[in-house]
């Protein structure tokens, strides 16, 4: 199995902005690639060039040792072995379930038995082998994604695309079918590229994280890597919820930072700190009640069920988010400890 | 030409397409209604009717007035960038390979076959085929004609056609009955359409679909019905005891009675603009009004109709061109009486054949295309600066509860359908069963001879129907292999050609019959260059004719349906593997059949019973429907001509019961009687 390298890939439609702008990377080999990022950040132009639907401005996407797209030409999509699951789900609605996952190998020429047995595992990998001869039309949500997942998996694709393939399902379906990818992912070994807005869900998935905005990768790497370690406010804000705050640091402090830091550069009166101005992200989980932290004054407090979070007001007025086990009156003058902190 | 931004655009449908106005679909529907595609604005086109009608050559930098942002070149972009790889902040940049992208032309080291085409989603020889076939349907012809007009014009031979008394008297007499016509359609189509999309009257869909009945009636038998309606020896008003005494004159061999009718003819087209134009109109919009205090007679006054004026204004010009281009009704009411208009004055002039016959009807067809483009550049005109679109949830219709009103408005709508419809056929039907005109008809009388004359004895009709069938099925299948990838290639594909082809394809549409039956004597009457042979006289030329009139009908179903799928579906089969063809037939075919349907019954069914072209094109043997009736009539067998008429008639109901009944499987907008 080949590796997919995006080398610095461009698209510009011709609107001034282009919509993806010199992005590159190496998706590791049978990785599982989550490309998250704001709506309209190019996305699914990244993937539309992957699977050649769409020709780069500039740049080129290799597999392996072979060119599939550059400026100048582009292998046609009907070449590539690829798979795609599309946010519509792009089921025929003139074939039966079994006639949409087999079709793939029907114009590969696959029939009679081999056709039926591939066709049979496929759809009982995702749990469909009593809807074999129903209509896509007669089918819910959930069990129509499966069936265009399905089809992605009967022909052993080098790489398989998701665009959004989740944006359309209600909650609890969502996470089953997370269920399903992964077990899809493990079992078809597959390079897989999967597009998605939903940071959660990128992280719950993927092998790796690539976070876009308007049309640039900011980030490449591994999900707890990228929580841990954000580069740049935009990542910083995007990935988790925490608070990105202005505060002084001494330039010597590194970039992971401690409550001695912290509270130095927090404190009593604000600015305290010295050293130039710099971005730190406070994760909410790094803010604890104690009694010898900073006294915060609590702007809201709201229940989300397995805690409150709550919005806090530094004494110079930036904001941060905290969670708390127990309520808070708004208004309240609260001491807090900021355990932890992450140089952006 | 093409380029990947073209490709890129065919994805994104909206923001991008010229094509679909937001009431693109519910204002176009069948023959008349000359705006199948709305892929050109109304000026564009009426600038492209006038480059044609002058006789100049097509200039491309008229062709597409869009601005394209200016581009650096590729190189100045690299050089600037100083073909640094620019820095990449964050990326896993360390295991990449630092290679640049190969500019154009080292394909060729590829180590598989690329297709350099645009974007590799259709093979190139689709663009070529559907090009040719259009350019050989539509553009030859007007081009021959436009250079014949101009010829004449400028050797003054056949000019001097133009400024003899009796183009004067049919110049008037044509815009006479037009704007006659015009008025007359505009009444009733619009007190049907606001009657229609307005209130809560019970039975829209029958009465749209009665409503629409005479438009899809050929205007001969329309003609021929109002005639057997009235007059002296009418048999339905001597049954009833009605008729006028013998001798006194027939009312409808006049200008009034030719405008009337013309009115009666084009009456939907009105009713389908004004219909859609109220599609739009907004029901926040009336209920706002209502909330601040209107009354329904203020609310109407105020709200109601400033927005349907952009659709009376674009039904009525509709409906005058049709009028300006109709050879059925004055051909059957003015030539008893000696009324000419420019069309039965050209067929006049091409049945009495003489040197110069060529020269004249060339001047005299480009005389009717100038006033039809009069007519549309008053149209665009009227309409400029009053785009009342997008304000508010579209969609609804502002209903207007009329209470007791309501029966009273019904009773009225049905009785004029009676009046317009169901009398005037009634008529058809009883001199049909008469044995000879003037004959009351009762039980004794009655008798179905007439037909058995034309189904079993008259070889004539026998042969008319038989060409008119042949003709119909050939068309409306034929032009499908043409409609079909020209739609695929419209919806897929934007820019300058696919405009170009949209336009090429919606002139000869957009056109009179008269005319473009000229352009095509012209182009055809010279033996072809091939096989040595000149199709004029033989039944092809009227087919070639049929294929360029109706290649607009037969895409807009197709069309529509291509817009309306999922472009996901064929990318999908892409991705399966499948190729051009391979994705054809097993996606995209079988999921725009339905609308390829209806596409070849509505093309049969305005080719079965066209009477214009097939008037001017036809010689002995190879005469039409529509030509059977006309003679038969002429010749005073009016009882054969009834019989004939009523068989047409009973082809068109079944043909629209028809589409009625695959509906449900067609996309919004292809029958004009459905919301
Ligand atoms: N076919 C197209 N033509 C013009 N602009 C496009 C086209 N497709 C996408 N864009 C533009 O490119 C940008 C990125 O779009 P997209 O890749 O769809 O974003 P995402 O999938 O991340 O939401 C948007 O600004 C969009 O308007
Ligand atoms: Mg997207």
């Amino acid at each position: 199995m080949a590796q997919l390298i995006l080398n610095h890939l461009s698209k510009d439609f011709g609107s001034g902005r282009p919509a993806v702008a010199d992005v590159s990377l190496a998706v590791r080999k049978q990785g599982f690639l989550a490309l998250l990022g704001p709506s309209g950040c190019g996305k699914t132009t990244v993937l539309r060039m992957i699977a050649g639907f769409d020709k780069p401005t500039d740049g080129s996407i290799e597999f392996g040792d072979r060119r599939l797209s550059d400026a100048a030409r582009s292998l046609p999509p009907e070449k590539r072995n690829m798979a795609m699951v599309f946010q519509s789900y792009a089921l025929w609605p003139h074939m039966t379930v079994a006639e949409n996952v087999g079709y793939p190998l029907n114009v590969r020429g696959i029939s009679g038995e081999a056709w039926r047995k591939r066709v049979a595992e496929a759809l009982s990998l995702v749990k469909l082998e009593d809807f074999a001869d129903r209509r896509p039309a007669a089918l819910s949500g959930g069990q129509r994604q499966r069936v265009a997942l399905a089809r992605c998996l009967v022909t052993e694709p080098d790489v398989v695309l998701l665009d959004e393939p989740l944006a359309n399902l209600d909650q609890h379906l969502r996470k089953s079918m997370e269920e399903t990818f992964r077990a899809f992912h493990e079992r078809s070994g597959a390079t897989m590229i999967y597009v998605t807005h939903d940071q959660a869900e990128a992280m719950a998935l993927a092998t790796d994280v690539a976070v876009m905005s308007e049309g640039k990768l900011l980030q490449v790497a591994a999900p707890a890597e990228i929580y841990a370690r954000p580069e740049g406010r935009v990542v910083g804000g995007l990935i988790g919820r925490g608070s990105i705050l202005r505060l002084k640091l001494p330039d010597a402090a590194g970039r992971a930072l401690d409550w001695l830091l912290l509270g130095a550069a927090l404190g009593a009166g604000g600015q305290a700190g010295e050293g130039p101005l710099s971005d730190v992200l406070v994760r909410p989980e790094q803010v604890h009640r104690g009694t010898d932290g900073i006294s915060m004054r609590v702007v809201s407090c709201i229940f989300e069920g397995e805690r409150f979070a709550v919005t806090l007001s530094l004494p110079d007025g930036q904001q941060l988010k905290a969670y708390s086990s127990a309520a808070l009156g708004e208004g309240a003058t609260v001491p807090f400890i900021v355990s932890g902190g992450w140089r952006l | 030409m093409p380029n990947t931004d073209e490709i890129a655009h065919s994805r994104h449908g909206e923001p991008h397409a010229p094509a679909e106005g937001p009431d693109a679909e519910g204002r176009s529907g069948f023959k008349m209604l000359a705006r199948p595609l709305r892929v050109l604005s109304k000026a564009r086109r009426f600038k492209w009717l006038r480059l044609l009608l002058a006789g100049e050559t097509a200039d491309g930098a008229e062709r597409d007035g869009e601005a394209v942002p200016a581009k650096l070149p590729k190189a100045l972009t690299r050089t600037l960038r100083g073909f640094e790889p620019p820095a990449m902040p964050y990326a896993t940049a360390g295991d990449l390979p630092k290679r640049k992208t190969r500019r154009r032309g080292a394909g060729r080291r590829f180590p598989f076959c690329l297709r350099g085409g645009p974007g590799g989603a259709e093979p190139a020889w689709l663009m070529l085929f559907v090009f040719c076939a259009v350019f050989l349907l539509s553009a030859l012809p007007l081009i021959r004609l436009g250079w014949a007009g101009f010829g004449g014009l400028v050797e003054g031979e056949a000019a001097r056609v133009l400024f003899e008394a009796a183009t004067f008297a049919a110049l008037r007499n044509t815009l006479v009955t037009a704007a006659g016509g015009m008025l007359i359609s505009l009444m009733l189509g619009a007190f049907f359409a606001f009657a229609m999309a307005l209130t809560d009257i019970r039975g829209r869909l029958a009465l749209s679909f009665a409503f629409m009945l005479p438009m899809l009636i050929p205007p001969q038998v329309t003609a021929l019905a109002w005639v057997e309606m009235s007059g002296p020896s009418s048999p339905l008003l001597k049954t009833l005891g009605l008729a006028p005494p013998l001798g006194s004159p027939q009312p409808l061999y006049s200008l009034s009675g030719i405008a009337l009718l013309l009115g009666v003819q084009h009456a939907p087209l009105v009713f389908l603009a004004v219909k859609a134009g109220l599609a739009g109109a907004p029901r926040d919009g009336v209920e706002a009004a209502r909330l601040s205090g209107a009354s329904p007679w203020r609310v109407f006054r105020d709200i109601v109709m400033p927005l349907s004026f952009p659709g009376l204004i674009a039904g009525a010009a509709i409906a005058f061109v049709s009028g300006i281009g109709n050879f059925g009704i004055p051909a059957i009411l003015g030539i008893p009486a000696s009324i000419e208009t420019l069309p039965t004055l050209i067929f006049s002039r091409l049945a009495s054949f003489g040197a110069s016959t060529f020269g004249e009807i060339a001047a005299l067809s480009s005389l009717i295309a100038v006033v039809s483009a009069g007519g549309l550049l008053l149209q665009s005109q009227a309409l400029a600066g009053r785009d009342y679109r997008l304000i508010g949830l579209s969609g609804a219709n502002a209903a207007f509860a009329l209470g007791r009103l309501r029966f009273a408005a019904e009773a009225l709508l049905w009785a004029v359908l009676a009046v317009v419809l169901v009398a005037p056929l009634l008529a058809l039907v009883a001199s049909s069963l008469v044995p000879a005109y003037g004959v009351p008809l009762n039980f004794k009388t009655m008798s179905l001879h007439a037909y058995g004359e034309i189904l079993f004895r008259q070889s004539v009709t026998l042969t008319a129907l038989r060409n008119s069938l042949f003709l119909a099925s050939a068309a409306a299948v034929g032009l499908l292999l043409v409609t079909v990838p020209a739609g695929y290639l419209l919806v897929r594909r934007r820019g300058a050609l696919a405009n170009l082809l949209a336009i090429l394809i919606e002139i000869p549409y957009a056109l009179p019959g008269i005319v473009l039956a000229v352009a095509f004597i012209l182009t055809f009457a010279a033996p072809l260059p091939v096989i040595g042979r000149s199709l004029y006289g033989t039944i092809w030329i009227i087919l070639f004719a049929y294929f360029s009139s109706f290649l607009a009908v037969s895409l807009k179903p197709v069309m529509s349906a291509f817009l309306q799928m999922d472009p996901s579906l064929e990318e999908a089969a892409r991705l399966a593997g499948a190729g051009f063809l391979r994705r054809m037939r097993d996606v995209l075919l079988p999921l725009i059949a339905p609308a390829a349907g209806a596409s070849v019954i509505l093309v049969f069914l305005i080719a079965a019973n066209e009477l214009t072209v097939s008037a001017l094109l036809w010689s002995a043997g190879t005469q039409t429907l529509g030509v059977a009736i006309f003679n038969l009539d002429d010749s005073g067998s009016s009882d054969l001509a009834s019989a004939l008429s009523v068989l047409v008639v009973l082809m068109v109901i079944a043909l629209m019961a028809a589409l009625e009944f695959i509906a449900k499987y067609l996309p919004g907008g292809v029958l004009p009687w459905r919301n």
